[in-house]
């Protein structure tokens, strides 16, 4: 999230789209009820489904699965074409003036430099106009055919309310009516919040889904503004800490990135990625690289890390190519992989294609599970009859499973949707031989390290040089784990104004990452954490709720990252003098000497705003972006494509652009496209998603949860069920390419079938909470049907959009 | 809310004058169900099982969101969905959601109904509570109920239905379902309060469009401490069949009003009888053979 939960109660205008948040976020979604109740909001839902939070909506639209593109690019078509943008926050917060190069194009859906056998683009066109200072040009007055928002304008003139409907199958009327309706908020003092969550991030074009709703949020004011932003719904307790704790295969903590394999010299790695301003007094804060950079190295490999050995640069591996998950399951099935840890993971329900997931289990040599429960991926090498039907005695994978606690049986930090890290202490000890994730992995890494003190092995630096400085090594606590992440001073840190004064004594936790070094004088396993743990103790542990100007801006209530900051780029909710926009809801102002409000600036706290420095600091810019510029694989503009199982089988944007259907940069390897089934066979279009009674594969496993809700469901339209002889409660199967389901049919008036470019498409909706352990009734894995492809950016698989055919039983 | 006694005002088939000193000074109670607020998460009907220490069984799908299927004796409440497609909105679709329960109602049916002393209760602050050990199995509690709420147990054979958390109630606490309501569609509150504030509720949804917005409180059981904002309070039926005008049924207030000193009588006569029986033919009496006979027959049991 760029705000946090609390804020949505200050939005005017709620947009819930690529989500369900009563459903998956019931608890959050009382922010909602919050800003209808007291603030007027109004509600507008999108959905392929008629869904809880439609229930409680003021203005509902159906929308085909897959093309949220077309409809928010008809969005900024609207804006654009009636001029309801926020004149001000534009031409001064983002880069619309700046001017793109001549050799930028796009045409019939691809943009310039596609080289369609690598399915990648030479992105080098993809740029400002660089002068020979290394600042890009810019337009001021607009006027310039290729400034960014020229080419914008011009880019979506095909996003017509016709185009949308022959697209979307979103009534014209109603799309209109959601354009006036979030046009309103173009005012300063009138804000719009996004909502949104699975339902965008699980396509192959899901990133820039999400992009393209940030433009619009852009166009309008409506980012770094009390009641606006951009609000992923995170779909875990702590999956926005992973995020952050980069547990992505290319990541490292606090959104560094690891090397690639040609990326061996240090110095160029650093370079890189300190990036330098792109317009006159910028701040462009990852100038600062280095020092968060050296930090972590300090944390991880403390006095083995030196300013001779580029702070154990070489330790860290050099990455040949992504290894998320669709990379590592289809190496496995390959046979290139001996040996997979499922730690809090249960693939075989959680990723795409089942079929290809059990090959794949079974060409390992060890499994190890470490969960709380007995999850599918455990019990993949057992029979459960059509639920899952394997011959036990082909498959040879040894499976270990070991027992850890669950969340409430331990103590430690959880990063909520809006980056908040709250400690929570455990309620209760685990059961039996559990043991916590923590003591695994530490006696896990302890006896490793002992192996290869005895026996040596290729370059065993990196394991013996870790440094461990917990009091237990097998026992790390969480505390201890915590002030490594948060930062402390490693010398007597001294001010470099005044070297008489020691601002942090050795050993002492630092109180933010403005304080972090590059000489190696400070450790922080994670930059952004920095301060967490400040000298002051554990900020996470807070639970002051003061909120002193009643707008949610409760900085005592646990701690935020980055800086405690609770709403990012809040410098943009202040005109360009620093006057907050909106005075009823001030995040920020200058006050002549420095920057005061209800939340830490988003800003160096003196930076006089005569100065210039724009408000997303973080970019080199230092103005948002509606031009993405090389940062995204297929394109610097959001462009619809259809999902790679689509309905139509041509992408009406691009009708005679056979390379542009589907997003042409996507991830999807040969056998899997093979696997791809097509509208002749499977004529339906289906959606996954989850239900408030369950949460992913686990409740199935608790009592109360499966009495709610007990038994495996899809869901189908009134005119689809009549079609193929279904009534309610009858047994369907439902198939792709990849395999089939069977389940009771839910038939409802609240799954419309949809009228696209001439031809009637009918939507399945498909809970994925089943499966073949647990106490609720057994199932099927829904993920036996849903496509091995990924989007470009992310790898996310594409579950959200995918082709099946509904028969009945 | 203030702590609130669990003074009874009324027990079932009870002619004892309940005690009067201690009065609900400060209201009676009523929870407030805004089905315009609520999106059918059921956690109040997983609260209600929890607290409740009740376990419906894991049962099936019929085709629909509603599980467990119906009220049970182990399932108290249920949220209970709806598809409407409203002509009013160019036949826009609405998932009218309702948590369906017992609704409290100041004049309860079951309580007039049964006929077993004590096994249902009216307490001062609104709540109408089963003492499931008074209760004998009868069923007239159903008959007399409006809104069909009663469920007889197979195991026990006994009624049981919401206590409106009386438990924690009595200790100041609000009932489990409204603590667990997410969205605050569930609210709690004394009886004036909830209607201040559902006025509040109708008054906005009637800016968003809907005109016919207002508050369930039906004067034909004399209100209930349940209410509900409804979306469409002139058609309460389209929220699963929440009947427009509930009263108790004729035969429960003919049992109450008219049958019942017939009854009376009937007894009485019967007493009568017997009377005239012990005058006219003298006691009904045993002989030594019979009890030889009983304690032989009773021998026969035990070793047989």
């Amino acid at each position: 999230m760029t705000n946090h939960w609390v804020d949505i109660k200050n939005a005017d205008l709620v947009l819930i789209m690529g989500g369900n948040a009563a459903e998956a976020h019931p608890c959050g979604f009382k922010w909602v009820t919050e800003a209808k109740a007291h603030n007027k909001a109004r509600l507008i839902v999108v959905d392929p489904r008629f869904t809880r939070s439609a229930s409680v909506a003021d203005v509902y639209a159906p929308i085909r699965a897959g093309t949220d593109i077309a409809f928010l690019g008809g969005v900024i078509s609207y804006l654009l074409a009636n001029d309801k943008i926020q004149r001000d926050y534009v031409i001064n917060y983002t880069d619309a003036s700046f001017i793109v190069r001549e050799d930028f194009a796009f045409n019939e859906g691809l943009y310039s430099g596609y080289n369609a056998e690598k399915r990648a683009y030479d992105k080098t066109s993809w740029e400002y106009e660089i002068g020979a200072d290394g600042f890009a040009h810019t337009d001021p007055t607009l006027a310039h055919p290729r400034c960014v928002i020229n080419l914008m304008k011009q880019h979506y003139s095909r996003y017509t309310p016709e185009m949308v409907e022959r697209v979307c199958g979103t009534p014209k009327e109603k799309f209109q009516q959601i354009c006036q309706m979030i046009s309103s908020t173009s005012t300063t003092t009138r804000a719009m919040t996004i909502m949104y969550a699975l339902g965008w991030t699980q396509h192959s074009v899901g990133s820039q889904m999400i992009r393209c709703a940030a433009m619009v949020q852009l166009l309008l004011g409506n980012i770094g503004v009390s009641g606006g932003g951009m609000n992923a719904l995170r779909g875990h307790s702590n999956i926005q800490g992973l995020t952050d704790l980069g547990l992505l295969s290319n990541s490292l903590p606090g959104y560094i990135t690891l090397p690639f394999d040609r990326e061996q010299d240090y110095e160029k790695y650093v370079a890189v990625r300190s990036q330098k301003p792109l317009r006159p007094n910028q701040m462009s804060y990852w100038q600062n690289f280095q020092k968060f950079f050296v930090s972590l190295q300090k944390a991880w490999w403390g006095d083995a890390a030196t300013a001779e050995n580029h702070w154990g640069f070489d330790y860290l591996p050099k990455i040949d190519k992504l290894y998320d998950m669709l990379q590592v399951f289809d190496l496995m099935d390959q046979g290139k992989m001996n040996g997979y840890l499922a730690q809090g993971f249960n693939p075989l329900a959680a990723a795409p294609n089942k079929a290809k997931m059990t090959a794949a289990l079974s060409k390992l040599k060890y499994l190890v599970v470490m969960d709380p429960l007995v999850t599918e991926t455990s019990e993949f090498w057992r029979n459960f009859g059509v639920h899952h039907d394997v011959d036990s005695s082909k498959i040879q994978t040894e499976v270990i499973r070991l027992p850890v606690s669950c969340f409430a049986e331990e103590d430690g930090a959880l990063v909520n949707s809006g980056r908040w890290l709250q400690w929570h202490w455990k309620g209760a000890e685990p059961p039996g031989e559990a043991r916590t994730d923590i003591e695994i992995m530490a006696e896990l890494y302890t006896r490793l390290r002992k192996l290869y003190q005895l026996e040596g092995g290729a370059y065993p630096d990196p394991i013996l040089n870790l440094s461990w400085r917990y009091i237990h090594p097998n026992k790390p606590t969480p505390e201890e784990l915590a002030k490594e992440y948060c930062g402390q001073a490693l010398t007597d840190l001294l001010d470099p104004k005044d070297p008489t004064k020691v601002l942090r004594k050795r050993g002492e936790q630092l109180a933010g990452f403005g304080e972090l070094r590059d000489d190696g004088t400070t450790l922080s396993g994670c930059w952004i954490f920095c301060g967490a743990w400040g000298p002051n103790g554990n900020l996470m542990a807070r639970r002051d709720n003061a909120d002193p100007t009643g707008i949610g801006q409760t900085l005592n209530w646990a701690w935020s990252w980055p800086a405690n900051r609770r709403v990012l780029y809040n410098r943009a909710s202040c005109d360009t003098n620093g006057k907050p926009f909106n005075p009823e809801r001030m995040l920020v102002a200058w006050n002549g000497k420095q920057w005061i409000g209800s939340d830490t600036p988003d800003y160096k706290v003196d930076d006089d705003p005569s100065l210039g420095v724009g408000p997303f600091i973080m970019n080199q810019e230092g103005v948002a972006r509606f031009f993405a510029r090389g940062n995204m694989v297929e394109g610097p503009f959001p462009e619809h494509y259809e999902p790679f199982e689509s309905p139509l089988g041509y992408n009406p944007l691009s009708r005679n652009e056979p390379r542009a259907v589907s997003n042409p940069a996507a991830r999807i390897f040969k056998a899997d496209r093979d696997a791809l089934g097509s509208a002749a066979q499977f004529p339906h279009v289906a959606t996954t998603y989850r239900l408030t009674e369950h949460f992913h594969y686990w409740t199935k496993h608790v009592r109360l949860n499966a009495i709610t809700q007990p038994e495996q469901f899809v869901e189908i339209g009134t005119a689809l069920a009549d079609q193929i002889g279904v009534a309610a409660g009858d047994r369907v199967r439902v198939s792709s390419n990849r395999g089939h389901i069977e389940a009771v049919a839910v038939v409802t008036k609240r799954i419309r079938a949809l009228n696209i470019d001439g031809k009637t498409v009918h939507t399945v909706g498909i809970p994925i909470h089943w499966g073949f352990t647990g106490l609720a009734r057994p199932g099927y894995i829904a993920n036996t049907l849903t496509p091995f492809v990924g989007d470009g950016n992310s790898q996310t698989p594409e579950f959200k959009a995918f082709l099946v055919k509904v028969e009945k039983v | 809310m203030a702590l609130q006694s669990l003074d009874i005002v009324r027990r079932s088939a009870t002619t004892t004058h309940p005690p009067t000193v201690r009065k609900a000074q400060t209201g009676t109670v009523a929870k407030l169900i805004d089905t315009t607020k609520c999106i059918g998460c059921k956690a109040c009907q997983v609260a209600c099982m929890e607290w409740n220490d009740l376990r419906d069984e894991i049962g099936t799908n019929v085709g629909g969101y509603q599980n467990p299927h119906d009220l049970t004796d182990q399932s108290w409440t249920l949220m209970r969905f709806a598809e409407y497609e409203n002509p009013a909105r160019g036949g826009d679709l609405e998932w009218l959601i309702r948590k369906d329960g017992c609704m409290h109602c100041a004049d309860p049916g079951c309580l007039k109904a049964c006929p077993a002393p004590g096994a249902i209760v009216q307490y001062a602050n609104g709540i109408v509570d089963f003492q499931e050990e008074n209760c004998i199995g009868c069923g007239y509690c159903i008959a007399g109920c409006p809104f069909n709420i009663p469920r007889i147990s197979q195991r026990d054979h006994k009624a049981y239905k919401c206590t409106l958390c009386s438990d924690r109630v009595a200790v100041g606490l609000e009932p489990a379902c409204i603590k667990s309501c997410p969205t605050g569609a569930l609210v709690w509150g004394t009886k004036e309060d909830m209607h201040q504030h559902a006025a509040e509720r109708v008054e906005d949804l009637k800016s968003r469009g809907f005109d016919q917005a207002g508050v369930y409180d039906p004067p034909g059981v004399g209100g209930t401490h349940v209410m509900y904002v409804l979306h469409h309070a002139d058609q309460p039926e389209l929220y699963n069949g929440l009947p427009e005008d509930p009263r108790i049924s004729l035969s429960t207030r003919l049992w109450k009003g008219v049958t019942k000193p017939l009854a009376l009588a009937g007894i009485a006569l019967t007493a009568l009888a017997g009377f005239f029986h012990f005058i006219r033919v003298g006691r009904n009496e045993t002989h030594e053979s019979d009890e030889q006979a009983a304690a032989q027959a009773t021998e026969r049991a035990r070793h047989g």
